[in-house]
């Protein structure tokens, strides 16, 4: 547990072909964040279904991020508002299982984010530090 | 469930193992039930491992592999291809990021690095244990391509197409075809009649009874995709009757007696209000500017016959199966005042002066006075350490020598200095320039830290220069018209272009290829070529090959009939649907339809058309929704690995000076064998002196300089004098 609130296992939501080419120059150029942090690549942010952020906050993630393409998505101009209709969507489902909404986090971010990338990291893991545990 | 996989680890020669324990892993990976195979290897990618893995595919019977390397950005296909080759469906093979996302970003913390890594490993080998094997879908064509820009590269691709058997729309913005070439006299290399080679690339066009070109047009509307783009052009009204009669047309354009500035020969010509940009400028049908007739009663009412002042502007639906980009550069606009441009009266530009020639046969004269003496001015608007534009334009050093020995030739008695930084006449181009040196044209070497600086004293035009062949020595040099040699520039609209047709663009703002070795004309987006200056700065020929580099690239996509996609698209579950429509309305592709699957309707997706966004997926309110690749037991399962419990030892850390801060990079160093391949560089040696030199495997050179290029390390500097191999320098 100790162990646990050192740095809390968060899980991002990243698109290939925005926010990975950030995230991945952040490795390249050697900008360190939590090491408990585990990226999942989908085509688009307003892909995500809710279930599977309420599967990862139910298994053992402390936190999750999604780096939305917002205006960059080269999907759909609307990508913005569906992707804050997930959150939202999640929110709702969230309260419902006690978890505290501020368990999900979402910020744009770009193929040149690394700093940035590694920033939202490393506030998302102090916030996640201050919160109760999730209920078993 | 996959019971047959293949585990690879890559040390990545110490740029992954220098943190991760690799070894362990593909011991501890090497215990699980489904897992066959499972190595630790030095280089994943090299050929030599990619060789193992298809045999490994083979003799253990592997159903689907996991790769545990770089970034997917660099190698996913390279994988891919392997799967394939040993007979593997490409779609049961899983790339797992733990260089970028993990030993680079953690090599503060290997332990923990090494921690992560296992997690990483175990999600990728559980979401491989659910990959289906997808089969490419075949959506059928029709054989058109749209090729926008009708300037020499994009009218020369458009002529192969149309051979080739495809169709073709060529979309051309300007009424008349051409582009810059048009607005040359005679071209280097070959002094040919630059109006001449326009006229015979259209009369060739006009041969292809498929190939439809619309001058006047540009694109209002993109939608679709590879195979069916759907793609509005509207058509600017010429405002002449269609059935004019030709010989009224031409006395209309005699008589015409009003004129506006004609910015086709900058200015130096006015054009009336019924013009072709030349007389012979293709399409030959003259183009009406109303606004300037509004007064003209008379000449209207005389000619009223073969004006159509109420055409209206067209808009038409086309259907492609794929677009070639050829929208070409404009010329640098020097500022206000740079080299005195547009404060002195007797500066000008190159493209500029180009013109003035042609308009002067006999005797040069700018502003009523003989032109007896040129000042060149080299890298106006190019090569900008600390401004946009830090490329070479490449084209404008031999541009400008021919230019001078046109001066020399059309005009006998005149003078030409050369104030130039570095003479780029590569390749053939350099007989230019002794032909240049020879006739007496005088060069002087400033550098960018010492510019030089054009003054207006009493009545002379004063270039002062300090010539570094001469050590740095101070010269004033008067001249009659001092020219600057102006860059190429990419086109104010490309933001616009870029955002039709989501083509990205580079930093320097032209159209970015995908790699400029492998994939130099094609872009990300499937079906969207570029080629010719838009991508660049290009010389004609250059500009051609690439264009037709794209047009063979689309008749080999199209010729078939039938492109295959991407199988990574939605699918519904029609036993769970109950067509509510949410779905259908959230895509913006229009995608989603309602159709009767046994006497129940339901949502259908086209498969031609779905690009795979998934943002259906999450709005159904029944979960009936998922996309090929992202089923929910692909994700959950890499959550549930993400989140496995390693029993890995906290062991020394591995820690060396080779990984300690640079602070004058601002980054940590660079692996050893990069550090071998930059010392190379920076003696500029190219590939093969490097590979001699360090003994270091050439594939392997290769290899790394690419991701070190893909990464923004190093940039490619000019070739070798036999033009096989790039210099790379490093960036900062
Ligand atoms: C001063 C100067 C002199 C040169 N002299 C020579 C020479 O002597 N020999 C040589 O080999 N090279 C020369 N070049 C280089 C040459 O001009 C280029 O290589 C060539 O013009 C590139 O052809 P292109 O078709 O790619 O582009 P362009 O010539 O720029 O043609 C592009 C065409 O696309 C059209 N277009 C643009 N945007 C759109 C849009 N959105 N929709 C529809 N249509 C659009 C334009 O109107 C234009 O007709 C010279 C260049 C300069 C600057
Ligand atoms: S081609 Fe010559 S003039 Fe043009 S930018 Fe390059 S070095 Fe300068
Ligand atoms: S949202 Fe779901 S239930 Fe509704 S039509 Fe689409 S697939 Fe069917
Ligand atoms: S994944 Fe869904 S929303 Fe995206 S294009 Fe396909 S059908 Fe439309």
């Amino acid at each position: 547990m100790e162990q646990n609130k050192k740095s809390p296992k968060i899980l991002v939501f990243s698109t290939d072909k925005i926010s990975d080419p950030g995230i991945d120059q952040a490795g390249l150029r050697k900008i360190h964040y939590n090491p408990s942090v585990y990226v999942i690549s989908l085509p688009c942010s307003s892909g995500i279904k809710p279930k599977w952020i309420l599967h990862a906050l139910e298994n053992g993630f402390d936190g999750v991020f999604i780096a939305a393409d917002g205006h960059e998505c080269s999907f759909s101009s609307r990508c913005a508002d569906h992707t804050n209709t997930i959150v939202e969507t999640s929110q709702v489902l969230m309260k419902e299982r006690n978890i505290n909404p501020k368990r999900i986090r979402m910020a744009a971010l770009c193929s040149v984010c690394a700093e940035p990338f590694a920033n939202h990291m490393e506030n998302f893991s102090k916030i996640l530090m201050g919160l109760e545990e999730i209920p078993a | 469930m996959k019971e047959k996989i293949g585990v690879y680890i890559c040390h990545c020669g110490g740029n992954i193992s220098d943190y991760v324990k690799v070894e362990e892993l593909s011991k501890m990976f090497h215990e699980e039930d489904n897992v066959v195979v499972s190595k630790d290897v030095m280089f994943a990618c090299a050929d030599s491992n990619q060789k193992e893995m298809i045999q490994d595919i083979q003799e253990f019977g592997l159903d689907s592999i996991v790769v545990c390397s770089c970034s997917p950005k660099l190698h996913l296909h390279t994988f891919k291809n392997v799967a394939e080759r040993a007979g593997l469906n490409p779609s049961n093979y899983v790339q797992v990021n733990i260089r970028e996302q993990c030993s680079w970003a953690h090599s503060d913390q290997p332990h923990e690095a090494t921690v992560k890594a296992a997690g990483l490993i175990r999600a990728g080998i559980n979401r491989v244990s659910y990959s289906e094997s997808l089969e490419p879908i075949d959506i059928s064509v029709k054989n058109t391509a749209l090729v926008l820009g009708a300037g020499v590269a994009g009218m020369k691709a458009a002529i192969d197409l149309a051979r080739s058997g495809t169709e073709v729309f060529i979309i051309e913005k300007d009424y008349f075809v051409g582009g810059r070439v048009a607005q040359k006299e005679t071209l280097f290399p070959t002094e040919t009649n630059a109006k001449q080679l326009v006229t015979s690339l259209y009369q060739e066009m006009k041969k292809y009874n498929n190939i439809s070109l619309f001058a006047g047009a540009s694109i209002e509307k993109v939608s679709g995709s590879l195979g069916n783009f759907n793609i509005d052009v509207k058509v600017k009204p010429r405002y002449l009757s269609p059935n004019a009669n030709p010989q009224m047309v031409k006395q209309a354009m005699d008589e015409c007696t009003v004129t506006s500035a004609d910015p086709f020969n900058f200015g130096f010509k006015s054009r009336k209000a019924i013009y072709k940009n030349y007389p012979d400028a293709w399409p030959d049908v003259p183009v009406v500017i109303p606004e300037l007739l509004e007064n003209e009663i008379d000449y209207k009412e005389k000619f009223k016959t073969i004006f159509n002042f109420n055409e209206p502007e067209q808009i038409l639906s086309l259907v492609a199966g794929s677009v070639l980009v050829t929208t070409g550069f404009n010329h640098y606009e020097p500022k206000e005042g740079e080299y005195g441009y547009k404060t002195i009266d007797n500066v000008i530009t190159l493209p500029e002066l180009n013109t003035l020639m042609e308009l002067n046969p006999k005797q040069l004269v700018y502003n009523n006075k003989q032109v007896k003496s040129v000042a060149f001015i080299y890298c106006v608007g190019s090569r900008q350490t600390k401004g946009d534009n830090k490329y070479c334009s490449r084209q404008c050093c031999t541009s400008t020598i021919h230019t001078s020995l046109q001066l020399k030739e059309k005009y006998k008695d005149i003078q030409t200095y050369h104030l130039y930084r570095d003479i780029r006449t590569y390749g053939k181009q350099e007989l230019m320039y002794e032909a240049s040196s020879k006739q007496g044209d005088l060069y002087f070497k400033y550098e960018e830290k010492e510019m030089p600086v054009v003054e207006k004293v009493d009545n002379s035009t004063i270039v002062k220069v300090k010539d570094y062949l001469t050590a740095k020595m101070p010269l004033e040099i008067e001249a009659d018209l001092v020219v600057l040699v102006t860059g190429m520039v990419p086109r104010e609209d490309s933001a616009q272009i870029s955002e039709f047709l989501k083509i990205p663009m580079g930093s320097d703002r032209f159209f970015n290829e995908i790699h400029p070795k492998l994939k130099p004309v094609e872009t990300v987006i499937k079906g969207v070529y570029i080629g010719g200056a838009c991508q660049g700065p290009k010389n004609i020929s250059e500009s051609v090959q690439s264009s037709m580099s794209g047009a063979s690239k689309i008749v080999a996509l199209l010729k078939r009939g039938t492109v295959s996609v991407d199988p990574i698209i939605a699918r519904v579950d029609s036993d769970i649907c109950t067509w509510c429509g949410k779905c259908a309305e959230v895509c913006d592709y229009t995608a989603i339809r309602e159709i009767e699957v046994d006497d129940k309707r339901v949502a259908g997706v086209n498969k031609a058309v779905c690009t795979g966004c998934g943002i259906c997926a999450p709005v159904c309110p029944v979960n009936a929704i998922e996309i090929a690749q992202y089923t929910d037991h692909e994700i959950e399962s890499m959550i549930d690995g993400f989140l496995f419990e390693v029993d890995i030892k906290e062991g020394e850390v591995i820690q060396n000076d080779q990984h300690e801060e640079d602070e004058s990079t601002g980054m940590k160093e660079y692996p050893q064998i990069w550090k071998e391949i930059l010392a190379g560089i920076q003696e500029r040696n190219t590939i093969p002196e490097i590979i001699q030199n360090t003994g270091i495997n050439g594939d392997l050179v290769t290899y790394h300089l690419m991701t070190m290029n893909k990464y923004g390390i190093v940039s490619p500097d000019g070739m070798d004098a036999k033009e096989e191999y790039y210099y790379y320098k490093v960036k900062n």
